[in-house]
């Protein structure tokens, strides 16, 4: 194989939420046109023929939009380019003889399943518990019979690009999830459509992402620094803005 | 047995609604004793289990993901259909249902293509209410673009992300349930047997991926929602994790497959690049509205792409397809493709791609367009592109960046380099007009069923489909089978059936376990791919087919000897997850084989290279298959095939031509 580079890995190996963890190092032959994953599929590769156990990790659609992929890589989710996510960082960001530290998303909010794979069932609950628009099958008007102006459109559109990867909570020291809740509020509060439930939606979304052990936002913004999607900064603001304006209606 | 697709009696155009108006109904009261089951948290079984617990039934929804969100509708890109006709060119119900037709290569049934035609519509509607944000013009109305097998511009829109926006607002009606209580969601959690009880599809057995546990789940009835078999072939445009596991264990239980061959390679994808490659990347085909196809005219050109002048490159594609030029069918495009690179022409280091390039259309159309709108006369050559390279940005953007990503090239500034790659399965479970499959209770919906693309799916279609499945057909559908489900009280899953389907999947696992051989999954993964790429995929033969079966039996038995599962089956192990898939592979591909065999013609993506005509295209042969086959399993790798005619009382079947 042309232009081939050793990567030296550590690997958070962890067998479930019950056992405690530690670094593994692994070495595995790459070339600079694999994807980051891809590598990974190198070295369970070998691992399963040197008879030891791959590594778990979450992957699915591998085009950077399931945002299922999720890993730190030397520190920072997703690792060091802006605006992409694991499955599309391809090893041409690194270095032949690199070393590179990988570890699973840290928080405790999102516990272990095992390796480098997490549960993020908190975010479906707090989309279940207010991020949408309560209208039933069958009940809609024709699509152009409500005039939306192209920049609402593009601002709830851009806001509706969050994968719900996770990146956000890994990236923040508090753990916060405020730009993940502030994403889909600022996406439903623009529109017409969601307008009608905004308060009580931002209310119920706040309550459920404090219930579920998230951190308070102090706005160092490493959440809208590491976003794979790069949801803005000013869904947070927005969040905040939409949140008072409920509570001061008394919701 | 005899294939009976329940279309209603009466002209084309009521039919579905007459259907509708007399169909019985289950009452609000019933309802809430009626447990639905539904695999798959796509377009499919996301719209249809939020719609049914809208209804009233009570539903559990499983996906093998970590969130349903995620399910792999997710990447579809370019768009969804509807004949809306919003932008006054002349679309209608009739020409979306005779575009899907044509587009099809007239293996599909009227009754529910036309279904299919009417509903889309309001699936724009119902999208649009639930905050899905579509692209609009700046007077605030919705944005149309074209897709391959039109000449009208009935594609809806979300930048290059439709499938995304069209899934979360599905996902977001679906969250909606859970937290009402009407749906209960299993994440992480994979079917593995299909529960029958006296005939007919009572609940299934599914398998905890985090625990290994094996789970006992009745239902009222079962609806199949689990997309295509697109990675039978390893490399394709599929999510890693996408499989046939649920719809194959169905196939074994009872359910027939139609049309298995039928598969849609998808002509703009990103070319392979290594052998360690994990799957194929899509570059949506709304790109082919502002993107021409060219390879040069010389073989082995070497040159750059924008070193070889405009009178040395040849747009094969509008040469040989005036009419429709670069938005032929995707049938079309990729065998036209195949074709120029087997022919020596190819580009790029592994000459198995061709250009798919913007410059024209940046300069001389967005960027004239704009210049004219900013007041610039006679803008120079780099004004224009700079203008135009906004423009192509904002409709664009994020696949060039993923084009980038992966390439290391600029796509602005140079050609793409594109090739065919699988995409999409046309065939699937056959299902009648009610979706229902063979076994009584067992629906399949979306990509999981084989009905309304015949031999050939156009673009924005599958979005199109998943979701009038889901949120329009079903609904009514299931109603005349429910309706006569009132008085079944909830089978308690101690039953015997539930125990043996448990002790069966139980005996599987370990049998998989137990092997403990040298191979690993992967390693027989890709060499089925391999077999089922260069013998069932672009072009087949006789000769190739025959020996595809024997080598895919082969190495299936070996398979079984030598294939090394790591861990146990009591904890989170994906390697087993992918063992049983692969597995399964192993049998459906063998049946891929046998039915692109069966089929002596060739129809949209099915080309076998014994009927082309003089031009290389397909040739049909109406006269002994303008029919669907379906097998139905007989144990052991054993099939009998059946066969349901096609009849055409409204269309007039001719010779597809887009010259």
């Amino acid at each position: 194989m042309g232009n081939s580079m050793k990567i030296n890995l550590k690997v958070w190996r962890q067998k479930n939420q019950n056992t405690s963890g530690s670094f593994e190092t692994y070495s595995v032959e790459a070339s600079p046109d694999m994807s980051f994953l891809e590598m990974f599929d190198v070295l369970n590769e070998q691992l399963i023929e040197e008879g030891k156990e791959p590594v778990a990790f979450d992957h699915d659609c591998r085009e950077g939009i399931c945002g299922m992929c999720s890993m730190v890589i030397n520190g920072r989710p997703h690792g060091p380019k802006q605006g992409v996510t694991t499955c599309q960082l391809h090893m041409r960001s690194f270095k032949d003889g690199d070393t590179v530290v990988v570890e699973p998303w840290r928080s405790n909010a999102f516990p272990i399943v095992k390796d480098l794979s997490v549960d993020r069932g908190a975010f479906d609950r707090i989309i279940s518990s207010g991020g949408f628009v309560s209208v039933n099958t069958g009940s809609a008007v024709d699509a152009n019979s409500i005039l939306i102006p192209k920049e609402t459109a593009d601002t709830a559109f851009e806001a509706a690009t969050c994968i719900g990867c996770g990146a956000c909570v890994s990236a923040c020291k508090n753990a916060s999830a405020m730009l993940f809740v502030g994403a889909k509020v600022t996406q439903l509060s623009e529109l017409p459509q969601g307008k009608v439930e905004r308060e009580s939606r931002v209310v119920a979304m706040v309550n459920q992402m404090d219930a579920e052990g998230f951190g308070a936002c102090s706005n160092t913004g490493a959440c809208a620094a590491e976003c794979p999607k790069e949801i803005p900064l000013s869904v947070i603001a927005n969040l905040n803005r939409e949140y008072y304006k409920a509570k001061l209606n008394g919701k | 047995m005899k294939l009976d697709s329940r279309i209603p009696q009466g002209e084309l155009s009521n039919k579905w609604t007459e259907y509708k108006s007399s169909v019985p109904l289950v009452n609000p009261a019933n309802k809430r004793n009626i447990n639905i089951i539904v695999v798959g948290t796509g377009l499919a079984g996301a719209s249809a289990a939020s719609t049914l617990a809208e209804m009233g039934y009570k539903v559990s929804a499983f996906c093998f993901q970590d969130s349903p969100r995620r399910a792999h509708s997710i990447a579809a890109q370019g768009g969804i259909n509807a004949a809306k006709n919003y932008q006054n060119d002349g679309d209608s119900v009739y020409r979306l249902f005779y575009d899907t037709i044509k587009g099809g290569d007239y293996r599909s049934r009227e009754g529910n293509v036309h279904r299919l035609a009417e509903v889309s519509t309001n699936i724009i509607d119902q999208c649009v209410a639930q905050g899905v944000p579509f692209a609009r013009e700046y007077g605030g109305t919705l944005s149309n673009r074209s897709f391959g097998g039109t000449q009208v511009q009935r594609t809806f829109y979300a930048a290059g992300q439709t499938g995304q926006q069209l899934l979360l607002g599905a996902y977001s009606a679906l969250e909606r349930q859970v937290g009402l209580g009407n749906v209960t969601m299993y994440s992480r959690h994979e079917m593995i047997e299909l529960v029958k009880i006296d005939g007919k599809a009572r609940g299934i057995i599914a398998r905890n991926l985090v625990t290994g546990e094996l789970e006992r789940h009745f239902g009222h009835a079962v609806l199949l929602c689990t997309g295509g078999y697109g990675n039978v072939f390893y490399l394709s445009t599929n999510a890693m994790g996408s499989n046939v596991t649920a719809a194959w264990k169905a196939h074994k239980n009872g359910a027939l497959m139609a049309n298995p061959c039928f598969t849609q390679i998808h002509p703009t994808c990103i070319p392979v690049s290594g052998h360690y490659q994990s799957k194929l990347t899509l570059m949506s085909e709304s790109l082919r509205n502002d993107g021409r196809i060219w390879v040069p005219k010389e073989k082995d050109d070497n040159r750059a792409p924008n070193d070889i002048p405009e009178e040395e490159r040849d747009y094969y594609l509008e040469r040989r397809y005036p009419a429709f030029g670069n938005l032929v069918p995707r049938d079309i495009a990729s065998r036209a493709a195949k074709e120029r690179c087997d022919a020596g022409y190819g580009v790029g280091p592994s000459k198995m791609a061709v250009y798919l390039d913007f410059k024209y259309n940046m300069k001389e159309k967005y960027g004239r367009a704009e210049a004219t709108k900013r007041g610039i006369s006679n803008p120079d050559d780099a004004t224009l592109v700079e203008l135009g390279k906004e423009l192509i940005k904002e409709k664009y953007g994020n696949l060039f960046d993923m084009y980038k990503q992966i390439t290391d090239e600029d796509p602005y500034e140079v050609p793409m380099r594109i090739y065919p790659a699988v995409h999409y399965t046309m065939g699937g479970l056959w299902v009648d007009y009610e979706l229902q499959t063979t076994v009584p209770g067992l629906y399949a919906l979306g990509e999981a069923n084989f009905s309304d693309h015949g031999a050939n799916r156009l673009g924005a279609s599958a979005l199109m489909q998943g979701l009038a499945d889901g949120y329009f057909v079903i609904p009514y559908t299931i109603g005349n089978y429910l309706s006569k489900e009132i008085h079944t009280k909830p089978i308690p899953t101690d039953h015997e059936a539930f125990v043996t389907a448990e002790n069966n999947a139980k005996e599987r696992i370990k049998n998989l376990m137990g092997i403990q051989g040298k191979r690993s999954v992967e390693s027989y993964h890709r060499e089925l791919g391999k077999i089922m790429w260069d013998k069932c995929g672009m072009a087949r033969s006789e000769k190739g087919l025959k020996e595809a079966i024997e080598e895919i039996k082969a190495l299936r038995e070996d398979f079984y000897k030598n294939v090394r599962i790591p861990g146990s089956a009591d904890e989170f192990n994906p390697e087993l997850d992918k063992a049983g898939r692969v597995a399964d592979f192993l049998e459906l591909g063998e049946l891929m084989c046998h039915d692109a065999l069966n089929r002596n013609e060739s129809c949209g993506g099915h080309f076998r290279e014994e009927y082309q005509t003089e031009e290389g295209e397909a040739m049909r042969n109406d006269n002994d298959y303008t029919c669907v086959f379906a097998w139905e399993n007989k144990g052991e790798n054993n099939w009998e095939v059946h066969r349901e005619e096609l009849n055409y009382e409204n269309i007039k079947i001719q010779q597809r031509s887009y010259k």
